[in-house]
């Protein structure tokens, strides 16, 4: 589809918009992990703030899309998504982590409206995925089922288990976006375990492949209608990212998996990520 | 007593038959369907039977997505198998709780042919540690057959153990069973055991013999070990003596549980049958094996005897 740039201009405010929110909390909170955030914002503002089924006014309506943050991690770049589209108040985000209240540091389905699943500890996305997908087509729904995973996450055999089994059942109604910054916790993905050769693993798997430049909105609205339009298995959008994008010295630095900014970080990726246009 | 009928065809005929009635059934498998006979519903409902392969982690999982989709996901695999899914059941299923129905077949020795690899005697002790889970073991065949439904309708995630054996029938059509109920099979006021699953009908030949000897058993047929029937220990410990008996470790599964209530609120005579933190081996029958590790009814007839004199030196 040819989308107009007005969307395009939009969705990468969002996403700018998302990188300061997941900043802000990380800073405030002393705790979070900020590299696979960044990496992730232009995917989460294209599907959230353009593409999904929901309505933030009834987050467990029985026919949305679902959406799964596999790499649970993530989630200072979902909360702001979610409270934005007014699923929570917005106020709420600055409590992150706090006893008693709903954000976790990682997605809980059963306290955060909007969240559908439960993630922290990595691999199960795609395996729910599919049982999500496989009671759609059993209740005759057509929702259909985004998952976001890590590209160190798929270092994990059950990621593999998953990709067999919707390959098996031609859960076409599955959509996998991998976020593929090349940086784990521990160091490069393709020195602590290569993945590579990638997009043959996933062929051979039986899925449909995409490759995307996962900062450009436009490949990524492209990418998400052309698996729209695969009717006999699943399709995996692997959308190449820079870990930490937008904030130079967390830019591909693995020590940023999993840290928070002291003061004077925090006041520079500020500026960094508002210089942005 | 005396008629004997195998615990896995029960269950995969039952099951099968439910699958008629409740449409929201979905049935998982791991590829064991023809050992734990959830072929029979994979013959009648293929459509609603998912055989994931040897996969037991991603059959969780996928059957946490059937739950989140509004489906009644029964997941099999033998029971010793689940230790390869704990992270899968305790993120997706126990923190997330979703409504999946997780069904170890082989429990317990009953696989006796094929080892501790095959064995399952630890898989109380695991879950039981698992917020939300209720773990139900049916004593008979009456039992596997009444629980299914209620395992189906019962609101949030169980884990239903299943022997490979052929279990004793103990109860006939009557009999009435309830999630997070004890029975009192018979009463008694010098011992009380404690039993659950394939003990219940060991209990009661030990209790036979005792009675000979003029010591009154009361037996409870502990079928449902989370939510814990306090109220009914509390009951049996009024005997002053109590003996545990499992088909499995007794580290973590019936009687540690029953030891925690009775040392927090009715400290009372006790001893623990089961299998003593040991792995077993293989054996040429079930009986002969359980029988070797410590479950033979003259060990439960033994540690009654035990706990009685126990009980009676205290009184003195």
């Amino acid at each position: 589809m040819d989308y107009p740039e007005e969307l395009i201009k939009k969705l990468v405010q969002i996403a700018r918009d998302l990188r300061i929110s997941a900043i802000e909390m990380i800073y405030r909170r002393g705790q979070g992990h900020p590299g696979g955030a960044l990496s992730s914002a232009e995917i989460i503002s294209t599907l959230f703030f353009h593409y999904l089924k929901i309505d933030p006014k009834n987050p467990d309506w029985e026919e949305r899309d679902r959406f799964i943050l596999s790499k649970g991690h993530a989630c200072a770049v979902l909360y702001p998504a979610l409270a934005k589209l007014g699923f929570f108040p917005e106020e709420d985000l600055l409590k992150w982590g706090n006893i008693g209240h709903h954000l976790q540091a990682h997605p809980d389905r059963l306290k955060t409206p909007g969240i559908d699943m439960n993630t922290g500890f990595l691999g199960h996305g795609i395996c729910v995925g599919a049982g999500l997908c496989l009671a759609g087509r059993l209740k005759g729904k057509d929702y259909r089922t985004y998952v976001l995973v890590g590209d160190g996450e798929c270092q994990a055999g059950i990621i593999w288990e998953g990709a067999m089994i919707s390959a098996k059942y031609k859960l076409s109604s599955l959509c996998v976006i991998v976020d593929y910054n090349d940086v784990q916790l521990d160091g490069f993905v393709h020195d602590i375990m290569p993945i590579e050769p990638f997009v043959d693993k996933w062929k051979a798997f039986n899925w449909a492949v995409l490759e995307i430049d996962g900062h450009n909105i436009r490949e990524i609205l492209n990418a998400l209608d052309k698996a729209k339009e695969i009717h006999d298995k699943p399709t995996v959008i692997i959308a190449h990212t820079v870990k930490g994008k937008g904030v130079s010295f967390m830019e591909n630095r693995s020590a940023w998996h999993g840290k928070a900014p002291d003061e004077k970080e925090y006041l520079q990726a500020m500026e960094e990520l508002k210089r942005d246009e | 007593m005396n008629e004997k009928i195998s615990a896995r065809k029960v269950f995969g005929e039952t099951l099968a038959e439910y699958g008629a009635i409740n449409k929201d059934v979905v049935v998982l498998v791991a590829d064991v369907s023809t050992s734990v006979q959830t072929d029979y519903f994979a013959g009648k409902f293929p459509e609603r039977f998912f055989n994931v392969g040897i996969a037991e982690a991603g059959m969780v999982d996928i059957a946490v997505g059937l739950a989140l989709g509004g489906m009644i996901p029964f997941a099999n695999t033998f029971a010793g198998l689940f230790l390869r899914a704990i992270e899968q059941i305790r993120t997706c299923v126990s923190h997330a709780k979703t409504n999946v129905k997780l069904i170890g077949g082989y429990a317990g020795l009953s696989d006796f042919k094929d080892g501790a690899t095959h064995h399952s005697i630890m898989d109380i002790a695991t879950l039981r540690s698992m917020p939300g889970i209720s773990i139900v073991i049916p004593a008979d065949p009456t039992e596997i057959k009444k629980m299914i439904p209620l395992v189906a309708e019962y609101p949030g995630p169980v884990y239903m153990r299943i022997s490979r054996a052929e279990m004793p029938v103990i109860f006939d059509d009557t009999h009435k069973i309830e999630i997070g109920k004890g029975i009192t099979v018979c009463e008694g006021d010098d011992v009380s055991i404690i039993a659950t699953g394939s003990m219940v009908a060991r209990s009661i030949q030990a209790r036979d013999i005792l009675l000979k000897e003029g010591i009154r058993v009361k037996i409870i047929n502990m079928h449902t070990i989370k939510p814990l029937d306090v109220h009914i220990i509390k009951e049996a410990a009024q005997t002053g003596a109590i003996v545990t008996v499992e088909e499995h470790s007794i580290t973590g599964g019936l009687g540690s549980a029953v030891a925690e209530v009775l040392g927090e609120t009715f400290p009372t005579v006790i001893k623990r049958i089961g299998i003593n933190d040991t792995f077993a081996e293989t054996g040429p029958s079930y009986e002969e094996l359980l029988d070797h590790y410590g479950m033979a009814v003259e060990d439960i007839v033994r540690a009654c005897k035990e706990v009685l004199e126990r009980k009676e030196r205290i009184i003195k």
